[in-house]
């Protein structure tokens, strides 16, 4: 079968002229793979391409942040079940692996006809390979009345760090008797189930600090969510009537918030004085993905689904949160597992050798009280126009304790083994 | 803030003849009777059996819920503006508990 990519690897030698996807020439420097973003997607990359390549490529890391807090698992800080160091890892290992140079920068813009990427402190990277896996942006413009100056008052807390410590303590300063209201996004967006998994850990964390008398209402844009039995089931069994979930039907849409009052307005009913806003708004591919034209009219990045490259550019791959990766959800397990298939496809086309088979995997647990973590899980394939889910798993509603107690041990299993697997 | 369990959307004032929409909310956990505990007990039915609207003194609206209705009913009907007056939401359990709403209505024209 000759597909695209075959094509493009095989004639590769012969079209530079013709500007299709040139091999670096034998001789020339070591191939240059920029990667923007060190997440659970960049990072992983990463890992994979030295392991493939040793020092044969040149490999540049370009991300912002001397320490990453991993959004995975912050809820379980929030439910008071991890630390916040649990969240944390540096990058010092990753700087010491063979052919990888760490640039302590954001990426401003990328040019894709010069392949070249701009740093926000003026450098200049050029690249053979583009890995973009710059996660999400909030759109804080979605949520009439929030915005970025908002954020302190009314905390997102959907890209961790600081945000995670805020909402913390607004969550620890939460009165018996009190209000929390948790906007939920609409869809797509980063952990679909993660929302859902953070009102159970408040609820725990209220419940565990003699707090059962408060509340939390849920004002959702969707009419239903990820592991949505579950979630209801175990907040009946654990937390009862201290969660109400509002579909648009009943609540009518958000009208307007405002951070100065805690005031929420629904076109069901107004809330004042809240205790806790916690606004998850809508969620677009990471800015840098979309001003470099490889959003086109979407919010996030189509991909071909066989190699993850980019629709508008194959020496730019583009995944995790940021890119359409079909029937996968924005998660971290998912963004590893799309990284494996990256590192093979670079691997391939500037190392030679095999680029293997895709497939791909997800699993996403969610603790919703002490031991009793639930998942869904699923393998995909690539389909003719998107990665298709080919199995299923999920919880069920009547699992014994024994199993969600096992689900939960997976879970710390799967958060250690990934972030040693990103960081080392 | 202290979120009451029953709450009530509906407008404060409206023009004689008018078709007010009105929206009933209440957190129960209308728990079916049918299901079991963890220790293979049956969990007893509590399910709020009726509500009911009175406007001005008047029932103008009256509902049988049964244990085919899920947690934390939500109820959306419409009635006429006809008078100046209280519309009083009464929600009644099989556990013989009653929750009331009180709203005020003003009708002018």
């Amino acid at each position: 079968m000759l597909t695209r990519r075959h094509f493009l690897a095989g004639a590769a030698g012969l079209s530079a002229a013709a500007g299709g996807l040139p091999m670096p020439a034998i001789g020339q420097a070591r191939p240059k793979v920029v990667i923007v973003g060190g997440g659970a997607g960049g990072a992983s990359v990463l890992r994979r391409l030295v392991e493939r390549g040793n020092d044969a490529l040149d490999i540049i890391l370009v991300e912002p942040q001397a320490t990453y807090t991993s959004c995975f698992y912050s809820n379980l800080f929030l439910g008071g079940f991890q630390p916040l160091d649990v969240l944390r890892h540096d990058y010092g290992a990753i700087a010491k692996l063979p052919g990888v140079t760490l640039a302590r920068d954001a990426a401003r813009a990328v040019d894709l006809a010069q392949r070249r990427v701009t740093l926000a402190g003026g450098s200049v990277l050029s690249y053979d390979r583009l890995v973009l896996s710059p996660g999400i942006d909030l759109d804080y413009g979605s949520v009439p009345g929030w915005s970025r100056e908002a954020e302190e008052r009314m905390p997102h807390a959907w890209k961790a760090g600081r945000q995670t410590e805020i909402l913390k303590r607004q969550l620890d300063a939460v009165p018996d008797g009190g209000l929390i209201l948790v906007i939920a996004p609409p869809d797509p967006y980063r952990c679909p189930p993660g929302p859902y998994e953070r009102v159970s850990m408040m609820a725990h964390a209220l419940t565990a600090t003699g707090r059962s008398r408060a509340r939390i209402v849920i004002l959702d844009p969707k009419d239903r969510f990820s592991k949505q039995p579950l979630f209801q089931q175990g907040w009946e069994k654990h937390y009862p009537g201290m969660i109400e979930w509002m579909p648009p039907a009943i609540h009518a849409g958000i009208q307007t918030v405002d951070p100065s009052s805690m005031t929420v307005e629904t076109g069901f009913e107004t809330y004042r004085n809240a205790d806790l806003v916690n606004v998850i708004p809508r969620q677009t591919a990471g800015r840098i993905a979309i001003e470099a034209g490889l959003a086109g009219d979407h919010l996030y990045c189509p991909i071909d689904p066989l190699t993850m490259q980019s629709r508008a550019d194959p020496a730019v791959f583009v995944l995790g949160d940021a890119a359409i990766a079909g029937d996968m959800p924005k998660s971290a397990f998912a963004a590893n597992s799309q990284a494996q298939r990256v590192a093979a496809i670079i691997g391939h086309e500037l190392l030679g050798g095999t680029d293997g088979e895709a497939a791909y995997l997800n699993r996403c647990w969610s603790l919703i009280a002490a031991n009793d973590s639930v998942f869904v899980g699923g393998a995909y394939r690539p389909g003719p126009d998107k990665i298709e889910q080919v199995a299923s798993d999920i919880s069920t509603l009547e699992d014994s304790a024994a199993t969600r107690r096992a689900n939960y041990e997976d879970s710390a299993g799967w958060y250690a083994g990934l972030t040693l697997d990103m960081f080392g | 803030m202290a979120l009451p369990p029953a709450r009530v959307s509906m407008p404060a004032e409206a023009r004689q003849g008018e078709i007010l929409e009105i929206k009933a909310l209440i957190r129960h956990p209308m728990e079916t009777g049918y299901r079991v505990d963890s220790r293979g007990q049956p969990i007893p039915r509590h399910i709020v059996r009726r509500f009911s609207v009175a406007y001005d003194g008047e029932e103008v609206f009256r509902m049988d819920l049964t244990q085919g209705v899920a947690a934390n009913p939500f109820i959306a009907f419409s009635t006429v503006a006809t008078r100046t007056g209280e519309l009083v939401f009464t929600w009644e359990d099989d556990r013989g508990e009653v929750v009331t709403v009180r709203k005020s209505l003003t009708v002018t024209g």
